[in-house]
């Protein structure tokens, strides 16, 4: 048994590596992850990936952002401390509209941003979980896991078929950035 | 990916042999290698503003505003004045990555980096007036709903000035958000081409981004939904800077048209000052292929449609002035017109009406020297619009035995000069450091809006002759391809 772990196919173009996921899936060889340097319309619908839940996230965070302004406004002018302003009502909402605003635009921007860094285990110090050092710069890589998908013969074939300008048979995962 | 783009659009990126290293390669030469000397010049004469800056607002600090030239009767001038600037440059950068994105505005992708960073910069110059004006500026966080010693007395939230610090904030947190979202990616590039402590602090910058299928489509999903957040927030941002004025009683600033006026004003200016940034940009740093006329073009006649918008503000104003039958509002307009500050007035109508209108002809929107200049001459006439706005109106109001001039001192000046030094020196700082141009969102563009791709489209036959014939002449306008390259365009 070899110790090759990942086959990465090494693409000059994404449309190519498009043609590469067709090629692949059709004889049935799972393919673990793609890295491009840009996004790429429509390959999640490809590779199944589903559709994400951020805007769910950011919705519910904007949500609370609504509740704790108007909450703040409220319990401030309101309940804790009402103050006579020219006689105005303490309640007087029109003029709790902007705050309660910029709160609610605030908790979501942070809350969607903060949950994406999250999710994507994104943090200042992460080791870069890179597989090809050019996969941000102009190569769309193609990675396939080695240890499922058994026959590398007909991966490196089917890989340099739609266009692979390098297959590369990786005994590491990851690239060191030591 | 290669989308069929029709070929009457014209291209987003120019150049020959344009391929994702060339990408890479040309937008990250500025950040991989040691300066120039254009830059060395700028930075220089700008850090010597910043210095002015210091200099400046530690004075003020140190002695107390009195060191204005404020006074009993104009109690607010330079200060609220170069602050509405500041935030009203800022707007474009919002405008430029959010709203443009909404619309699928792909001319965006070359631009949206800079005006994204000018934003930032433009809203922290604006920042340091609200505190400098504060007078105790230690005690700046009572603005913000804290308890404080008196008590449980809180801020009056039914006040535009606390609006407007939640506004500022807000604003200034999420753009810097967007900004470093749209960075990750770009970093990541800097990164992997970089050696040594580089990359070490770059790799720290980068949050550990590897480009991964879901990595990206998360990305795309966080770049939308700011973008559909911030439009409100930029609208909502000047409109309360407005209400500032608008909700008090002084004549010629207790007017319901300002917001719109506000907004529209703020985007007129802050593309001014992008076009005036980008045209010295592209020419530096040979930006040339990314930033094309096409870019230049577009945004000159976004300052033509918001100076207009601007213009018939200032006319309904006027109109309203007199029409309103306000005594009081008449002569605040009557005053700016003929008064001692007329001189700021006309230089106002003359540069935010008549100059923007200059730009219905084509030969002047696409010439560089004249749109640069016309960019200033906008920035100079929306400074005097906030000065007229706010020291005529304030010089002589309902009580005439109060009524007094305002002369600006050396540190009016100072802070005004330096601020604009400060923003200068942070821009530079960014253009050394981080990638100028967003480096993923042009490589999008390549095989849909190049010219190169565009010319392979053609030479494949996929286009009828006439709308290539149509394409070949608006390429006449790009200094960025020559008359052989389109002479060489066969169908």
């Amino acid at each position: 048994m070899s110790n090759i772990k990942y086959i990465l196919g090494s693409f000059a173009d994404p449309d190519q590596m498009m043609d590469g996921i067709d090629k692949l899936q059709k004889n049935n060889i799972e393919i673990y992850d793609c890295f491009t340097p840009m996004p790429i319309h429509g390959i999640e619908a490809k590779l199944g990936v589903k559709p994400s839940r951020l805007p769910i996230v950011a919705f519910c965070f904007a949500v609370l952002g609504a509740i704790l302004g108007f909450s703040l406004l409220y319990y401030t002018m309101v309940h804790d401390w009402p103050m006579n302003i020219g006689g105005k009502p303490a309640f007087a909402a029109p003029a709790f509209v902007p705050v309660t605003f910029e709160v609610t635009i605030l908790l979501c921007a942070l809350g969607m941003v903060a949950t994406f860094f999250f999710r994507n285990h994104l943090f200042p110090g992460r080791a870069p979980r890179v597989m090809d050092i050019r996969a941000t710069d102009d190569r769309f890589i193609l990675a396939v896991d080695a240890k499922t998908n058994t026959d590398h013969e007909l991966i490196d074939s089917l890989l340099k078929e739609a266009g692979a300008v390098e297959v590369k048979h990786n005994e590491r995962k990851y690239i060191s950035y030591e | 990916m290669s989308s069929k783009e029709s070929i009457i659009r014209q291209p987003l990126v120019t150049g020959e042999n344009i391929t994702y290293a060339k990408v890479t390669d040309d937008i990250l030469l500025p950040v991989e290698n040691k300066p120039n000397k254009a830059w060395w010049i700028g930075f220089t004469i700008a850090g010597l503003g910043a210095l002015l800056w210091v200099v400046s607002v530690g004075y003020t600090f140190w002695e107390g505003i009195g060191v204005w030239g404020l006074n009993k009767t104009v109690g607010w001038a330079w200060d609220i004045t170069d602050f509405v600037w500041w935030v009203g440059i800022g707007h474009a950068g919002t405008l430029i990555s959010a709203v443009l994105l909404i619309f699928k505005q792909n001319w965006r992708n070359s631009i949206n980096r800079s005006a994204e960073a000018m934003t930032i910069f433009a809203v922290i110059c604006a920042a340091t007036y609200v505190v400098a004006h504060m007078g105790r500026p230690w005690l700046a966080y009572w603005i913000f709903p804290i308890p404080n010693q008196f008590g449980s007395l809180w801020v009056n939230f039914n006040s535009p000035l606390v609006w407007d610090a939640f506004a500022i904030s807000t604003y200034f947190t999420v753009s810097l958000v967007f900004w470093f979202c749209g960075l990750l990616p770009d970093i990541a590039t800097v990164r992997d081409r970089a050696t040594g402590l580089k990359r070490k602090i770059y790799s720290i910058l980068s949050l550990g981004w590897n480009g991964s299928v879901k990595t990206w489509q998360r990305f795309e999903i966080v770049a939308l939904i700011l973008a559909g957040i911030s439009t409100p927030l930029v609208l909502s941002v000047h409109t309360i800077v407005s209400m500032d004025f608008a909700t008090s009683i002084v004549p010629g600033w207790h007017t319901t048209i300002f917001p719109p006026y506000f907004v529209a004003g703020a985007i007129f200016s802050g593309f001014a000052m992008v076009q005036t940034l980008l045209l010295v940009l592209r020419k530096v740093m040979n930006f040339e292929d990314y930033i094309t006329m096409f870019h230049i073009e577009a945004m000159n006649i976004i300052i033509l449609v918001t100076g207009s918008i601007v213009g018939i503000a200032y006319l309904t104003e006027l109109f309203i002035a007199w029409y309103s039958g306000s005594e009081y509002e008449l002569y605040a307009f009557q005053n700016r017109i003929g008064g001692p500050y007329a001189w700021a007035y006309w230089s106002m109508m003359t540069c935010n009406v008549i100059s923007p209108q200059l730009f219905w002809f084509k030969k002047i929107r696409t010439s560089i020297p004249i749109s640069w200049v016309l960019s200033i001459v906008v920035n100079i006439g929306m400074w005097f619009e906030r000065f007229v706005i706010i020291v005529t109106s304030l010089h002589r109001d309902y009580l005439p035995s109060s009524w007094a001039m305002f002369y600006p001192t050396w540190v009016d000046v100072g802070i005004f000069v330096g601020s604009v030094g400060l923003f200068f020196t942070l821009f530079l700082l960014f253009l050394r450091f981080l990638p100028g141009i967003a480096v993923a969102e042009v490589k999008m563009l390549l095989k849909s809006s190049s010219l190169q791709h565009k010319k392979k489209q053609i030479e494949e036959g996929l286009f009828p002759a006439d709308q290539v014939e149509f394409f070949k002449e608006r390429l006449d306008m790009y200094d960025s391809v020559t008359e052989e390259e389109i002479s060489e365009i066969q169908n």
